[in-house]
């Protein structure tokens, strides 16, 4: 960073500056008008949102994670990520190594060996659990980060002031901090896309519908078949997190 | 008893101070800066406003029925179309705007064919320098209808892992239709039709009961042996000598 | 700017990526919280310490430690003045942290930040301050001329009010705001604390103890920083340092150590009996990440060796320089104890994965606003500011006012 860059964001922090800012924004009556005009006949009080992932069908092909990065602008770079997968190998000593698949780069004709002290391997896809107990959404100091109605926790980027916290409080490492708006992001269940009745984009590239996305306050929802048939699990639950990110086949050692 | 001099002026200079900030907190500065809802509520508005990248599949099959239709009787039905055409929102919406990539190498179809010991049991998987080396897949698979054109020789294009655990063991030799019975359906729906499992310790004990009366396999009293369990309980079939 | 800025941060976050160790979730390589949030509580902690060694006079009245109560006192607000500039620097918008008083979440340990400073900065801090030197400003106005006697007219608010009466209540004051200062000084630190102690998700922070553990070793730094300060300013004014008053600070100061020690040895005993799912990883994050600034510097160089050279100081009947120096001594090594203490909560709390799999790496930046010379800055400004203090308002009471209980 130059001299000037520096002083320049030295100033920024008089936080006057952006109480200004703020006040013209208010006097200007910008978000409160837009949130009038355009919610449009959508009402999130007649959802609650969940997903539930088939681990025995991830085929670990990193479609999800691709499609999740384009559908929402996030930096490409591998240090960011709304969803992931990652790949565990159980040893027959109960020895388990788990790698990132999603920070790697495709493989070309090489193929992995066969270990043959691996007594089982597969792929595990994360993403933000959108709890109903969000640990979250409790440390945001100033309400930026909140559950909607239909249960998504988003991050108001216009409001957040980047203290991070959100992100220590995260017990899934779902949260990031975007490196263009220098505050915390995550997951949104491609919030634009399920408020007009479409698919998250991980769930609609998945190939072999590992992903499941639906809604537990829909009669026909394949969400709800999806608890019905399957023994569910959820990630870290002895956090009370109360995950709406639903696991089958989830093996124990899956943290 | 007389309040002092310094006290009425300090208190006198806290009052204008509370004063202050009391006319900003309710008079100069607007009460929704007080509230974090409107702000949340606004953000859940621009959020929903967000663009869309991905059409979703109902869209393409609004031109594409005839596409859609051989696609959800193959064995990609459950994939949307833009898993390999790539985000095509814009084309959906105004096709002028040029159409998606159709990929054709054989590295794209890696990603999910490709052998990888973590890809779940039976998942149809390539060893890609041995299949087909160099040629297209497309040349012979119908991406939206991927049906071989001939059922697998071998077993080992969907129980990769099973296939090189075999192959370095002592059953390496020992053909899989040897213990299972392979109905031909299972070729080309594969969960239509299973094969069949030995079922009980006979099966094993064509080569490893004491009275059978092939060569070097190792022998068992099948009667007092391992008591009431099947063999597999103990030893597992693709690589018996894996004890642990 | 942001794309040279983001090239730089890439570049330390590939960096950080080629050191992990095993697994940890992709969003974890970025250290979030970096050198200045451990400056922070390391500043916090000097402020309640040294309040609370400045309360021992008022509200305990030990006489012993009068010699230094104003200087206590102007090392605490020193520090205070600083105390909130680490945080609003490391913001991803500090621009927007009046937000914090606009709509703070109750939900927030960290929304209670700005009002817990606010209340203690001004009603606690400033204020005692006043009474303390109110009949001092008065005295100086009359002496001093120009732009400094006008500066002292002001800060004793135009009054000329010396009389015993007047002079009596601002004892009284002084005494009811300390008093309302410790709790408030136990609050301060103990809410710094807690906003480490109450993350559920890690469980390295996750302690009942951590707000007390933070708040015994605020005091041993705050204790320490005074002997420091109060050692450096008798020697550049070439005057005597008070022996006695230096005695009943060590011994003040061994007893918090002792405490502080007892807490954390429970803290790292309760953690190894109970031996949770974390117990592997936080092992291996000792023994690999924090051997050097836990092991040696915060328990070996920070703790054992001063309260050894303390209580040797104690029993033995040494000479007045040699003492002096060891207590001087000691105090040095105990900042150096307690900075350490501050990064192996900070900095270890995220150098391993919450995934307890695996083992991240802090590259620290030199130069840029999260690096370590902004924290040199920041380490340097309250002492700047306390060398400006201690030459507007004196140290010790002037002739012409009545002196304190001596």
């Amino acid at each position: 960073m130059n001299k000037r860059d520096f002083l320049k964001q030295s100033i920024l922090f008089i936080p006057a500056a952006g109480l200004m800012q703020t006040l013209a924004r208010v006097a200007a009556g910008e978000d409160m008008a837009t949130a009038a005009a355009t919610s449009g006949d959508y009402d999130a009080s007649q959802h609650w949102y969940g997903m539930g992932i088939d681990v025995d069908k991830c085929i670990g092909c990193n479609r999800c994670v691709e499609a999740c990065k384009t559908e929402n602008n996030v930096p490409q770079e591998p240090f960011f990520f709304r969803t992931w997968i990652e790949r565990y190998s159980i040893h027959a000593d109960g020895e388990v190594t788990v790698e990132c698949v999603s920070t790697q780069p495709p493989r070309g004709e090489e193929t992995p060996q066969v270990d043959p002290d691996v007594v089982r391997s597969f792929f595990v896809p994360k993403l933000c659990n959108q709890c109903a107990n969000p640990p979250c959404v409790q440390v945001c100091p100033v309400g930026a980060t909140f559950q909607t109605k239909d249960g998504v926790v988003l991050v108001d980027e216009k409001r957040c002031i980047g203290c991070r916290y959100c992100i220590q409080a995260c017990p899934y490492g779902a949260r990031y901090l975007n490196p263009e708006t220098k505050t915390a992001d995550k997951c949104t269940f491609c919030y634009h896309r399920v408020t007009e009745g479409l698919q998250p984009a991980c769930v609609e590239v998945c190939p072999t519908q590992a992903r499941i996305f639906g809604d537990f306050k829909s009669e026909a929802s394949r969400l709800v078949r999806f608890e019905r048939v399957n023994e569910i699990s959820v990630l870290k639950p002895d956090m009370n997190t109360a995950p709406k990110v639903r696991y089958a086949k989830l093996d124990g050692e899956v943290r | 008893m007389k309040i002092p001099e310094q006290i009425t002026r300090l208190g006198m200079l806290l009052a204008g101070v509370l004063a202050a900030v009391l006319l900003l907190r309710f008079v100069i500065l607007p009460a929704d800066m007080f509230s974090a809802a409107p702000h949340q509520a606004a953000k859940a508005v621009r959020e929903m406003a967000k663009p869309v990248h991905y059409a979703g599949m109902p869209a393409c099959r609004e031109c594409h029925a005839d596409i859609y239709d051989t696609k959800s009787a193959g064995g990609h039905r459950y994939m949307g179309c833009e898993n390999c055409h790539g985000a095509a929102a814009a084309h959906a919406s105004d096709p002028a705007t040029g159409n998606p990539p159709l990929p054709s190498e054989r590295e794209f179809c890696y990603a999910c064919h490709a052998f990888d010991p973590s890809r779940p049991n039976g998942f149809p998987q390539i060893e890609p320098t041995e299949h087909r080396a160099g040629k297209k897949c497309i040349r012979c698979h119908d991406p939206h209808d991927p049906v071989p054109p001939s059922a697998p020789s071998d077993c080992s294009g969907c129980h990769g892992v099973i296939a090189k655990t075999k192959a370095t063991s002592s059953h390496a030799t020992v053909e899989c239709a040897a213990c299972h019975e392979v109905p031909e359906q299972h070729f080309t729906s594969p969960r239509a039709a299973l094969p069949t499992k030995p079922a009980g310790r006979e099966s094993c004990g064509q080569c490893h009961g004491s009275d059978a009366t092939d060569s070097g396999a190792p022998r068992v009293d099948l009667a007092s042996h391992g008591d009431s369990y099947q063999c597999w309980q103990c030893h597992y079939p693709h690589a018996p000598e894996m004890t642990r | 700017m942001n794309i040279d800025t983001n090239q730089a941060l890439f570049e330390q976050l590939a960096h950080q990526l080629g050191q992990v160790a095993g697994f940890i979730y992709p969003n974890e390589v970025e250290i979030q919280w970096a050198i200045l949030i451990v400056v922070y509580p390391y500043i916090t902690g000097i402020v309640a310490g040294a309040f609370i060694l400045a309360s021992l006079v008022k509200v305990f009245n030990v006489v012993e430690v009068q010699p230094i109560y104003r200087l206590a006192l102007l090392t605490a607000l020193a520090f205070m003045l600083i105390a909130g500039m680490p945080l609003n620097l490391h913001l991803g918008h500090p621009e927007r942290s009046y937000e914090i008083f606009l709509t703070p979440q109750p939900t927030s340990a960290m929304a209670m930040f700005g009002f817990v400073y606010l209340w203690y900065l001004m009603a606690v801090l400033l204020l005692e301050v006043w009474f303390e030197y109110r009949a001092q400003f008065i005295l100086m106005a009359q002496q001093t001329r120009g732009f400094m006697g006008k500066l002292y007219r002001v800060l004793s608010l135009f009054s000329n009010d010396v009389s015993p009466q007047a002079l009596a209540f601002d004892k009284k004051a002084s005494k009811l705001i300390t008093i309302i200062g410790i709790p408030s000084a136990f609050l301060l630190h103990g809410y710094v604390g807690f906003i480490f102690g109450s993350i559920k998700a890690n469980p390295w922070w996750s302690s009942v103890l951590m707000p007390i553990v933070f708040l015994m070793s605020a005091i041993v730094s705050g204790i320490a920083m005074v002997i420091i300060v109060y050692t450096i300013i008798s020697l550049v004014r070439n005057e005597k340092v008070d022996m006695r008053c230096l005695d009943k600070v060590g011994l003040f100061l061994l007893v918090a150590i002792i405490v502080d020690f007892a807490l954390e040895a429970l803290d790292y005993i309760h953690r190894m009996y109970q031996a949770e799912e974390s117990i592997e990883i936080l092992g291996e994050l000792i023994s690999n990440k924090l051997f050097t600034s836990l092991v040696i510097l915060q328990v070996l160089v920070g703790m054992f060796v001063p309260l050894a050279i303390l209580a040797f100081a104690r029993i033995r009947h040494l000479n007045d320089d040699l003492r002096k120096l060891m207590y001087f001594v000691s105090a040095l090594l105990l900042q150096v104890g307690i900075f350490g203490m501050r990064w192996n909560v900070v900095i270890g709390g995220q150098l391993y994965s919450k995934s307890y799999r695996g083992l991240m790496a802090y590259k620290m930046e030199l130069t840029g606003i999260e690096s370590l010379g902004m924290a040199l800055v920041l380490l340097a400004l309250p002492f700047i500011i306390l060398a400006v203090l201690v030459r507007l308002l004196p140290t010790q009471p002037m002739a012409g006012q009545p002196p304190a209980a001596h």
